[in-house]
């Protein structure tokens, strides 16, 4: 280096400058704001540089490819809007059925949907009994409402939708049978169930929350208790509806009458309410110090994950009965569900051991050298992180679960789906359009629910994210 | 070296009660022998400071008072209880032995407050009432009451281990714990928080600190440990330790540290 003298340059104090006044603040170009601004940023701007060859080239490729994708996307707009309402057969006041679509061949046959409606949502429910799906239907819309709205209890609200929602929605949809002729002992006969249930739910919530077995209890006697509540009301209906001579619902719905939206959605929150706790315990199980629990969960999660959902619906309704003792008999829906909860589990498993990977061990630490407990340090440090940061594989493992439950209708449980091809055999509804029809509408709700939940997990992500408040 | 008791003690706020009790203590991880024979007996008010190099397993050590590391031999004692595997007296020893860590390990979801009201609330059963007050009482001491409801993110360094202060001492620890708390921090906010620690020693909580900062151990400390190779080379009083170190190992670290 050359030693050179560095020239500093000197403070002139006759050149000071202090602002007195605030430059102003000037409006936007045009060329930023505004729709045109926009349009241009966003479309043309890619298409209109000819300044050399190679950029040139670029801008006719742009041009040809925003042309083919403009006239792809109006084209299956028109074609979408043709079928679904200008060439679409709307009503069917005379009561013609396939006749009524028959001179609309390219469009949708609405009146097909309107007359199979009721099979769609409810399967083959008893018309009078309805009612008890609808308020079911009504208490999740209400209980998810309230979780995305809500201004508060956010926490008791999610543990009732979590634990007390599914034995409500069991009880109601199966029913109790009581027989109301007055005789006590049939009406005792009604009530020495689900007094006994409530009963073993309580003396559960009562050695929980006793403090014996430490925080695990703590943290599962508030389900045992919504459980109590919940099976108690059952076990003390028969007498209210006796002594004020109500005939409340009670009638037993064998599950082969379920059907439609209803078994898509007992089977989904079944596994949704199942998988979630028990791929936690699966996660932490796999992560374990001890050898047995680590590899019990191991195997576990690999060989589910190692089988297709089908052939485990296939071996429970067709194989398992040879295994089960003579007149043994598990019940179809509760068969294929179980498959359902085992394949959600394993796979939940590993999206929450993603999550518990990424929190660091100072995490654990922080809570150790505080003397939490192995469980509280899961239950209020790393869970909470932990499924923070997985919520879009949860609620994707969610979305993927909610859609094989169609897999159900191959054991001929009705889903949604299997009830579409049940009544698509309807000769009285066969049109050339009633496939496309149906499909278009089960894809439609299928997809609001999917979406919902997509929706509903960016929500979450943005509430719970602390980091960037 | 083995003999704790002649070990220099200064009269102000040392008691003779003894708070930690380490006999014989070693520890291995893998087959690598981390602590070679440690003895060390810390009595109630003592302000320790723990220095060396990287590696001489200064913080392995503070780490086994609160079972954070396991050890293979020794015995060390907490207050009378003895850390064996029995899960209850690591409990035990835990929620008296308060720590801070270089990386401060603050829980991110919970604001400052529940932070601090966390382990009081879960650990010592203290009703939420109260134990918003003694968090609200110790962050006034740290100086940021006015952050409580923020969350640890939006703070900045010298007051995220403030906060981690303040949230040990919510236990009402018997014993504090730092394993370098400076170490992480920007230059500016060291001082922060070495005035509450400075703080904390004047009040004569005991305390154990992995530091590098020698100015904070002449001030404060009534004894400094000087580790290398796992094993306790010399212990003096800060005055002693830094004008007339005896062992060649001491004197060469010191060179380096004070040396610039």
């Amino acid at each position: 280096m050359v030693d050179r003298p560095v020239e500093y340059p000197a403070v002139d104090h006759e050149v000071a400058y202090v602002r007195t006044d605030d430059a102003p603040t000037l409006p936007a170009p045009t060329s930023e704001i505004g729709v045109k601004a926009w349009l241009w940023k966003n479309i043309f701007a890619s298409m209109a540089d000819y300044s050399s060859g190679p950029r040139a080239v670029a801008s006719i490729l742009m041009t040809i490819i925003t042309v083919f994708t403009a006239y792809a996307l109006i084209w299956m707009i028109w074609t979408m809007l043709d079928f679904a309402v200008f060439s679409a057969t709307f009503g069917d006041p005379e009561g013609l059925k396939r006749e009524a679509c028959l001179p609309n061949p390219n469009g949708a046959c609405w009146p097909y949907v309107q007359a199979k409606w009721y099979q769609f949502m409810y399967g083959f429910y008893p018309d009078d009994q309805v009612w008890r799906i609808n308020v079911l239907f009504a208490l999740l819309a209400a209980g998810i409402g309230w979780l995305v709205f809500g201004p508060s209890h956010k926490g008791k609200v999610a543990a009732f939708m979590l634990f007390g929602y599914p034995l409500l929605a069991y009880v109601m949809l199966n029913g109790m049978p009581v027989e109301d002729d007055g005789d006590l002992g049939h009406i005792f006969a009604g009530i020495w169930f689900p007094a006994l249930v409530a009963a073993v739910l309580f003396a559960g919530w009562w050695l929980a929350s006793s403090g014996k077995f430490g925080d695990v209890g703590q943290a599962f006697a508030p389900a045992l208790l919504m459980g109590v509540i919940v099976v108690g009301i059952f076990a003390v209906l028969p007498l209210v509806t006796m002594t004020l001579d109500l005939a409340l619902g009670t009638e037993v719905v064998e599950t082969n009458k379920w059907g439609g939206l209803t078994i898509t959605l007992v089977v989904a929150i079944a596994g949704i309410v199942v998988s979630l706790p028990a791929g936690m315990l699966l996660a932490l199980g796999r992560r374990s110090n001890a050898p047995i629990i680590r590899y019990s969960s191991v195997i576990f999660i690999e060989v589910v994950r190692g089988i297709p959902l089908i052939s485990v619906l296939f071996f429970a309704s067709a194989m398992l009965p040879y295994f089960l003792a003579p007149g043994v008999d598990f019940n179809k829906l509760l068969r294929a569900m179980i498959g359902v909860m085992l394949f959600a589990s394993a796979y939940m498993a590993e999206v929450i051991r993603g999550g518990l990977q990424a929190i660091p061990k100072g995490q654990y630490e922080g809570g150790m050298s505080l003397g939490l407990s192995f469980w509280q340090q899961m239950r209020l440090i790393i869970m909470p992180q932990a499924l923070t940061t997985v919520i879009p594989g949860i609620v994707n493992t969610f979305i993927g679960l909610f859609k094989d439950t169609t897999l159900v209708l191959i054991i001929s449980i009705f889903d949604l789906l299997g009830i579409l091809l049940a009544t698509l055999k309807d000769p009285e509804w066969a049109t050339a359009s009633t496939a496309y029809t149906g499909y278009l509408v089960i894809a439609l709700i299928y997809w609001i629910f999917c979406f919902g939940m997509s929706r509903y997990s960016v929500h979450m992500e943005r509430k719970l994210d602390r980091s960037h408040r | 070296m083995t003999d704790t008791a002649t070990a220099p003690r200064t009269a102000l706020n040392v008691s003779d009660e003894i708070a930690i009790e380490i006999s014989g203590l070693n520890k291995w991880f893998g087959s690598f022998h981390v602590l070679r024979n440690i003895n060390l007996t810390v009595y109630s008010g003592e302000r320790i400071v723990i220095c060396g190099p990287s590696g001489s397993g200064k913080s392995t050590m503070i780490r086994c008072i609160n079972a954070l590391e396991e050890h293979q031999e020794g015995i060390i004692e907490v207050d009378g209880t003895r850390l064996t595997n029995d899960l209850k007296n690591i409990d035990k020893v835990r929620s008296e032995v308060g720590m801070c860590f270089q990386h401060f390990n603050l829980f991110p979801h919970l604001t400052i407050l529940e932070n601090c009201t966390l382990a009081p609330i879960w650990v010592r059963k203290t009703p939420k009432k109260e134990a918003v007050e003694t968090a609200m009482h110790y962050l006034e001491k740290v100086k940021i009451p006015d952050q409580a409801s923020k969350y640890p993110g939006q703070l900045s360094g010298g007051q995220q281990q403030r906060v981690a202060i303040a949230r040990s001492l919510c236990m009402k620890p018997r014993v504090m714990l730092f394993d370098e708390p400076t170490s992480a921090l920007d230059p500016e906010m060291i001082k922060e928080v070495l005035d509450t620690m400075i703080e904390l020693a004047e009040e004569g909580m005991t305390m154990l600190c992995v530091t590098h900062e020698m100015g904070f151990a002449r001030q404060v400390a009534n004894r400094v440990i000087f580790m290398d190779q796992g094993q306790i080379v010399e212990q003096n009083e800060p005055e002693a330790f830094f004008n007339n170190p005896q062992s060649e190992r001491t004197k060469l670290f010191l060179s380096q540290i004070l040396g610039h």
